[in-house]
Order: C-alpha cells, then structure tokens, then sequence
C-alpha cells in the first residue's frame, strides 16, 4: 500500500534561519498524524511546504506517489490535498454554501470542459475560454453537475448542521470566528481529498467549541479520512492522534505513538522544559529539580 | 554616443529626485502616491510663476517651491492619505489618483492651461567637455542633487527624525508603541518627497525650458518605473532606477526617435515585473502574511432589484427616454450608455476578482481605433468591425498584461496604468495604421437591414441595446460557478489557490472579459463621435471609468450604471466645463472613500450578526473592522518571511 503522504529530507530556510531542516516522514491511508512543537520549531512552515505555498531548497514530497515538492499550489490541491489555516480564511463575501462550492472546484469536470489543458502556456486560454462559454450557455452536463454540486455543497454544510444549517445563504464575514473555522473546515473537505490539512483547527476556540471541533474530527477520522494536523493543544493531539510527530528547530525529534511521545524525554526537554534547561550556567542541584517539575506539568497538560 | 548619455542622466537625475519622493512615501505609509507627478508640476510651474514672473533669483525660487510643494504634500497626507490609514491601502491608492486629478486641474486653472517658457536662469551652453556642450545650469542640478541624495542619506541613517522613519517603514505598529509619533513621521515623509518632487519640477524646467501643468502625469508615471525598477520603498533603489530608466530612455530615443518614450518605460516596466517584480534592490515577496483576524473585509451586499423594477427601466430607457428627450439629452444618454458598459464589465475584474485597473482607456482605444480602421478606412459593415473590435481589444490587454497577474495590489494598478499609456502610445506612433496624431475622421455610421443609423435616437438604442446584452452576461457570469470562483479569487487569493482555483488565470480571464466589453464600447464611442484621435483616451477616461464602479460600489453592475448616469449625465446636463467637471470627479471620487467605501448601490454594513459573535463569557470577538468592500482587493503586499 503507498503511503498517503510521503516527506523525505526536506529543508527550507529563509535568509539565515533553517526553518524546516531535513524532516522526513510518511502518512497512511486513514491515519491521523499531528505535528506538534514549541512556537518557531517549523510546524506550519512544514505545513506550507507540503501544501506548496513555500518550494523547499531540497527534499521530495510525494502525495500518493505522485512527487509533488515542485507542483504549484492549485496542482497540488488537484492531486487531493486540502487544507485550513492557521487564523480561518474563508472568502467573506461570498456565503457559506458559496464557500463549500469553490472547495469543490477541483473536482469539476462539465462545468470547467478541457480542463487538461490549464496547465499548459497560452492553450490554457482554451480552457479558460470553454469554462467561460458554459458559465454564459450551460451544457446539459454542466446543469447536471451543477445540481450535483449543490446537493454535495449540502451535504457537507449537514456536517455541522446546527452551526452552518441556518446560516447557508449568509455571507461569511457576518459569521462568528468559530463559524468561520467550520466553514473552512466544510470547504477543505468538499473535494473529498485524500489528505487533510489542518493548521491549528481549534485556535482561538473555548473549550465547549474545542471539544465540538473534536467530536468532529473523531467522527471524521472514523470515517477514514487520513489527516495531518498541526494543534498546540495536548489532549487535542493525545486522543485523535495514531502517530505524533515533535518537532523543534526545524527537525523532527521525535516520532511514534502518542503515549511513546507523551515520555520521550527529549519531548519533555525540547516541548516544556527548553527554557529551563537552556542556560547552561544553571545550578546542577536545581535542574534536576526543575526536570522533575517538569514532567509533572507534562503529566497535567498530557 | 557620449552626449546622449549625458541627456540620460539629466533625465536620470530628475527622475531619481521624483522617484526618491516615491520610494520615500510608500516606505513610511506603503502608499503608492499617484500625486506625486503632480506636485512635480506644480513645482515646475511655480518656479517658473516665481522666476519669470516675480522675478525671484534662482536660488530663492527653488526655497519658494520647496516651500509650496513641501506645503501641498503635507495638505495631501493630512487630507488625502491619513484619513484612510485604517482602510486597505488601495482606498489610499485611489485617493492619492484623486488628488492628482484636482491638483493636475487646479494648477491648470491658476497657471492656464498652455505650455510655457521657462527662463534661462543660469547658461545651459557654456561649456564643453570631450565635445559635447553643457552649461552651468546641467552642473548646479548635479551638484544640487548629489548633495540632496547626500543629506538624505545621512538623515536617514543619523537623524533622530530620519532613523523614526526608518522605524516607521519597517513596522508602523511597533515604532508607535516604541513612542514614534507615526502621523507626524508620516507627514515629514510627505513634505520631504513633496518638497524633492518639486525640486526635480524646477530643474526639469530649467533643462527642457518648455513646461506645462500637464506634465505631472507623464512625470509621475515614469517616476513611478524608476521606483518599482529599484524597488518600492528602498531610496538607493529609487537613484539607481532613476538613472538606469532615464539612460535606457536617452538611448533609446537617440535611435528610435521620441514618439517610443513611453514605449520604453514600460517595456521597463513589464521586463521588471516578468523578472523581478521587488525590483533590483527589493525583496521579491516569498508568502504573504496570515491576516491576524482572518479575511474578512467586504462589507455590504448589492442592492438587487426586482424583476419588475428592472423591466421599469428598461422601459423607461428603451421607450420614454427615446420619446421624451431632444438630440442633445440623447447624446449624452448614449453616452452614458458607452460608459456604463466599460463600468458594468469592469465590476467583474475589479469587484469579483478584486484587482484595480488604472488603465481602461487602453483597451477602449484598441477598440475604437480597431473599429474606425476596418469601417472608415477598409470599409467593413459596423456588426463584424463591432464584435473584432471587442476581440482585438480583449487579446492585445491580455497579452500586455500577462506578467502582471501573478502579482498582487500596486503592481497590477501601475501595470495597467501602463497598458492604457503603451496602447494610446502605440496608436500615436503607428502612423501608417492609425494615421497617428492626425486621428481617423469620416468613420461611417452603421446599418441595420438597409437603415442607416445616424440620428441620436438610434446611436442611443444602438448603445443601450448593447448595454443591455452586456449587463445580461456580466450577470450571467457573476451568477455562475465561475462567477463564484472569481469572487473567490478577489476575497481571499491564497485560500483560494489552496482549494486549487488558479488565481492568476481567472483574473486574467476577467480582466479579458472586461477589455472585451472595453473594445465594443470604443467602438460605439467611434461611431458617436465619426472622428477619433489619441488624446481622446487619456488618463482622466480611465479614472473615469474607475470612479463609476467605485461610486456604484464595486461589485454592482446595477450601480455602475447609476454611477455613469452620475459621473457622465449629470455633468454633461449641468453644461460643466472639463477642467471643472474633472476636479469635481476628484471630489467625489476622495468623498466617497472616505465616507461611503462600499459604494452608494450597496447595503452598508450588515446589521444582523451572528448570535454566537457574543460568546458565553459576553465578550465580542476581533470584529471586522469597517473596512469596505475594497478591502478585498488587496491584501497587503509586504514581503514578508514566512510564519511558523
């Protein structure tokens, strides 16, 4: 079986600093991997890297065996990657049902005819000029996704129902924070994509909404969808997760089950006690004391 | 050979002195400062008014102009630019274009409209070196502006006042916290550019001898190449690209002739933004900031009209207007019906997908030039010149603009302003095609099954039919898949690309579509007139164009036609004069930035909130702030490194 999501040695820098320094590391189909690491240790640029917002300096990607480390962002969420981000961007002016659609503009066919040539010079203009045509004269095929595409817009606006239910036909910038962020979530999964992408999904949430967004992930991964989330909140990451990557200056340093991680005492060092164990002048009697509080607060945050 | 490089970098020097100004404002306020050749010609024609007229010496003229240029670019920030910090910086943008327009027009009201003889304050022939003759006056400018660059620098770098505005430049956020007083750094970043801009106004007078309050607009925009050539917002970059653009120009006119000056500085200008749009000096953007609270900027819905209502107008425009009105109101209702065409296709490219375009009179001269040739001269029948002239139009936009798509905000404005400026140039020097200056008359009018239409009943139902089919596609398209993914695109690009729209295609598609549309309004406006020539599509008529949709609100094919029934009718009905019409435009254009962003034919604000906005501790969360629909149309374009 290919791995869903495969990253070899990749590296990214910007001027000095070595963002992201030769991660590797490969995801299952239906597994639920979480990134998790101090603030700066590379998580989202990694995130970016895989999504292809940033090109990396080296390395290979490689999304159900298709290499994509040089595709283009649109290319690489056509191969089936979708993604959130960090602070919830949805398209304000269009409505939510509206939103949810252009998460689904991957996957169209009738509506965007001859669509294989938008990746070449100038004949992309065929493309563009044949979409233009069934937007102004809809072919009977275009008509009939188009319906298509609204029951599937529907169906994924029924994921969260209570929420995104009543509030189909408003735009999205009259939505709540955590309205938007279901939005988003609803339009990164319209195209059905082989592999999600999510940025902190529970940002800047309360707990009854973080343990909303939970209950729905679960139901999601349940479902099979494989995952690759970036979360700073623990028992967020503990309880979804099968695998749980630490990173930290950019590397991985660490890689295994959550309840591996949760001990590994590079994680304890790197995660929550890198403060402390830093000034190397420190008072050899104390730090051992310190290592101990450490795992302790480890123990509640876990 | 030697001599010609000697023009260039005379011409380089005054370009670096404006484009210093240029660089030095969008650093402090990351405005791109559309006024500033205006202010250039205000120093021209001041010290001009100040020499010959009041018979000031040379070196108390030039305190006098940096005294009023200094004043006007302070009036400028306070009035135009300061007032919309908080809006996206493309509400500032077009406030800046609005300035120039009523500081272009005033100027051209206090100091007459016709070109004037600068006095030869100092020798400008008296001395040779290596065979080429210079004078005294080349040698003072010199001096002058090393010693201007010179003491910039070193305020710069040393200044109390020079390091805040540094600070100002890299962070206006942090410098304020760190107890910058921004807004009066903001304001010295303006009297300093203006009072340099007014400077170079003065030696490009003295080295021309002939100036002329309209030659702001070309100034500026070459300023402006230089700028975006070295890197908007680094000063080095600004010299550097003064001198490069105004070698490459001297050159070029030394083997070509002058009619490709324009053609040059935006050949510039494209080669610029294919290779290397953060200039030669400027970071190229890597990934675009997360917006902190999210996107989400647009404010207002369009106003839709009933079925009823709309067949209300129609009638009324299709049937009493045609009964009622003399000649005269029917001209100018076929005029606003030609105007209203370019406005309602533009909502497309500038309202759904976000992107200001400066330039419109480019592809509405391709058009009209386009169909006066085949009809006047090859003598097609109008329908198929009509319908080539709207395809040649759309392609030759297209293809100018190729580059400029896969940037954002500033540079797509400045590289349609080019595309308007390289069409009208290539139209001028294109003698045997377009008979350049002298313009095509005679152009024939059009027939429908043997009926001749020339009288104003039928241009105007000529023009409102064709009005009509093109709000019908504009709304066509804004209602389907595609017009949802342009909106996309315009809301939120990355997010966009993310969910695999290609960004950069659909808003070149757009800005097609709207060039189409552009070209058959040309076409008409050819028809209308029966006499065409190149200064017909000059700045004022792609400002024009813009005004309408940013009076109509943006994404509103309905307001963009009330906005043209506004901006075109009104003046013509009221007999105002030109110059007079066009400041008010200016007006307006401010007035409605300031206090209407979303436009008059958009809900404002949406009351109805989301009732989980308060959340259970009855705090509100960050709220959107009362930015306009505008917002949408540019995020900011800083480079910036990566977030992690």
């Amino acid at each position: 079986m290919t791995s869903v999501l495969q990253v070899r040695e990749l590296r990214r820098s910007f001027g000095a600093v070595t963002a992201v320094d030769g991660v590797t590391f490969d995801i299952q189909p239906g597994e639920v991997v979480s990134i998790i690491g101090p603030n700066g240790s590379g998580k989202t640029s990694t995130l970016n890297l895989v999504s292809g917002v940033l090109s990396p300096d080296s390395g290979s990607i490689a999304l159900a065996g298709r290499r994509i480390e040089n595709a283009t962002v649109e290319q690489i969420a056509e191969a089936g990657l979708a993604r959130t981000f960090q602070n919830g961007r949805v398209f304000g002016t269009l409505t939510v049902a509206e939103n949810v659609e252009v998460g689904a503009h991957s996957t169209l066919t009738a509506l965007r005819p001859l669509r294989g040539l938008a990746n070449v010079p100038v004949l992309r203009w065929i493309s563009l000029l044949a979409e233009l045509a069934v937007a102004l004269l809809p072919t009977r095929a275009a008509r009939s996704e188009q319906r298509r595409l609204r029951a599937d817009v529907d169906q994924q606006i029924e994921r969260f129902s209570a929420r995104l239910g009543p509030r189909k036909s408003d735009p999205a910038y009259t939505l709540s924070y955590a309205n938007r962020r279901r939005t988003e979530i609803a339009r990164a999964l319209a195209p059905q994509p082989l592999l999600l992408l999510l940025d902190e999904p529970t940002a800047g949430m309360n707990q009854t909404e973080t343990a909303e967004v939970q209950r729905q992930l679960a139901a999601l991964k349940a479902a099979g969808q494989t995952m690759l989330l970036v979360e700073h909140k623990l028992d967020l990451v503990m309880a979804l997760s099968d695998r749980v990557l630490v990173m930290d200056d950019g590397a991985v340093i660490a890689d295994g089950d959550p309840a591996t991680v949760r001990r590994d005492p590079a994680v304890i060092e790197a995660y929550l006690g890198r403060r402390r164990e830093r000034p190397a002048r420190a008072d050899r009697s104390d730090q051992s004391d310190r290592l101990e509080e450490t795992e302790s607060r480890v123990g509640e945050t876990v | 050979m030697f001599d010609t490089l000697v023009a260039g970098l005379i011409h380089g020097n005054a370009y670096a002195l404006v484009a210093v100004g240029i660089s030095l404002i969008f650093g402090v306020t990351h405005v791109a400062n559309f006024a500033h050749g205006s202010v250039f010609a205000i120093g021209s024609m001041t010290g001009w008014w100040l020499i010959a007229e009041r018979g000031w010496p040379l070196w108390l003229a030039i305190v006098g102009v940096l005294v009023v240029t200094g004043v006007i670019g302070l009036v400028l920030n306070v009035v135009a630019v300061r007032p919309l910090s908080k809006a996206p910086p493309i509400a500032a943008l077009l406030a800046t274009v609005a300035a120039a327009l009523i500081l272009d027009n005033v100027a051209q009201l206090v100091f007459g409209a016709r070109v004037r003889a600068f006095p030869p304050a100092l020798p400008t022939n008296n001395l040779q070196l290596g065979g080429v003759r210079f004078g005294t006056s080349d040698l003072v400018m010199f001096g002058v502006t090393i010693a201007v660059m010179g003491a910039l620098a070193a305020f710069l770098k040393f200044g109390r006042a020079g390091q805040a505005i540094r600070a100002t430049a890299q962070d206006p956020e942090a410098a304020l916290q760190m107890g910058i007083p921004v807004p009066r750094i903001q304001n010295l970043a303006f009297v300093i550019a203006s009072a340099l801009g007014g400077l170079a106004g003065v030696f490009v007078g003295m080295y021309t001898s002939n100036i002329s309050p309209s030659s702001g607009a070309a100034a500026g925009l070459t300023a402006f190449v230089a700028a975006t050539l070295g890197g908007l917002g680094s000063m080095v970059g600004a010299v550097l690209g003064g001198f490069v653009l105004g070698i490459a120009e001297a050159f070029g006119i030394s083997f070509w002739g002058d009619g490709v000056r324009d053609l040059i500085t935006f050949g510039v200008l494209i080669i610029v933004l294919v290779l290397r749009p953060g200039g030669l000096l400027g970071r190229s953007p890597t990934i675009t900031t997360e917006p902190l609270t999210g996107t989400f900027n647009a404010v207002g819905r369009a106003i839709r009209l009933k079925r009823w209502q709309v067949w209300l107008a129609v009638a009324v425009a299709a049937v009493v207007i045609p009964l009622l009105a003399d000649n005269y109101t029917l001209t100018v209702g076929s005029q606003v019906a030609i105007y209203a065409i370019v406005a309602v296709s533009m909502t497309l490219i500038s309202g759904s997908a976000g992107q200001i375009t400066l330039g419109q009179a480019g592809p509405i001269a391709v058009g009209a030039y386009t169909a006066a040739i085949l009809t006047a001269i090859n003598g097609w029948s109008f329908w198929p010149a009509l319908l080539l002239a709207g395809v040649v139009s759309a392609v030759v936009a297209t293809v100018l603009t190729a580059p400029a798509w896969r940037l954002r905000g500033h540079y797509v404005a400045i590289a349609t302003l080019g595309i308007g400026t390289v069409c009208v140039a290539v139209i001028r020097n294109w003698d045997s095609l377009t008979r350049g200056a002298y313009g095509i008359s005679g152009i024939p009018a059009p027939s429908l099954f043997g009926f001749q239409i020339d009288d104003a009943v039928g241009l105007y139902l000529l023009a409102l039919v064709v009005l009509l089919i093109t709000i019908a596609v504009i709304s066509r398209i804004r209602s389907s898949h595609l017009g949802t993914v342009l909106s996309a695109v315009g809301s939120d690009e990355i997010a966009a690309r993310s969910a695999g729209v290609r960004a950069r295609d659909y808003k070149a598609l757009a800005f097609s579509v709207s060039a189409f549309f552009a070209g058959i309004a040309g076409a008409l406006l050819a028809q209308q007139y029966t006499y065409i020539d190149p200064t017909v599509f000059n700045l004022p008529m792609s400002l024009l164009a813009l005004t309408i949709i940013v009076l109509g609100g943006m994404s509103s094919p309905v307001g963009a036609v009330l906005g043209s029934i506004v901006l075109v009718g009104l003046p013509e009905l009221l007999r105002i004069t030109p110059d007079v019409r066009i400041i008010a435009y200016g007006v307006l254009l401010l007035l409605i930035l300031r206090f209407r962003p979303q436009g008059l034919w958009v809900r404002s604000a949406a009351k109805r909130t989301d009732p989980e906005n308060l959340s259970p501790d009855g705090q509100e969360p960050p709220s959107e702030g009362d930015s306009s629909r505008l917002a949408t149309t540019l995020q900011d374009d800083r480079p910036v490194g990566a977030s992690s």
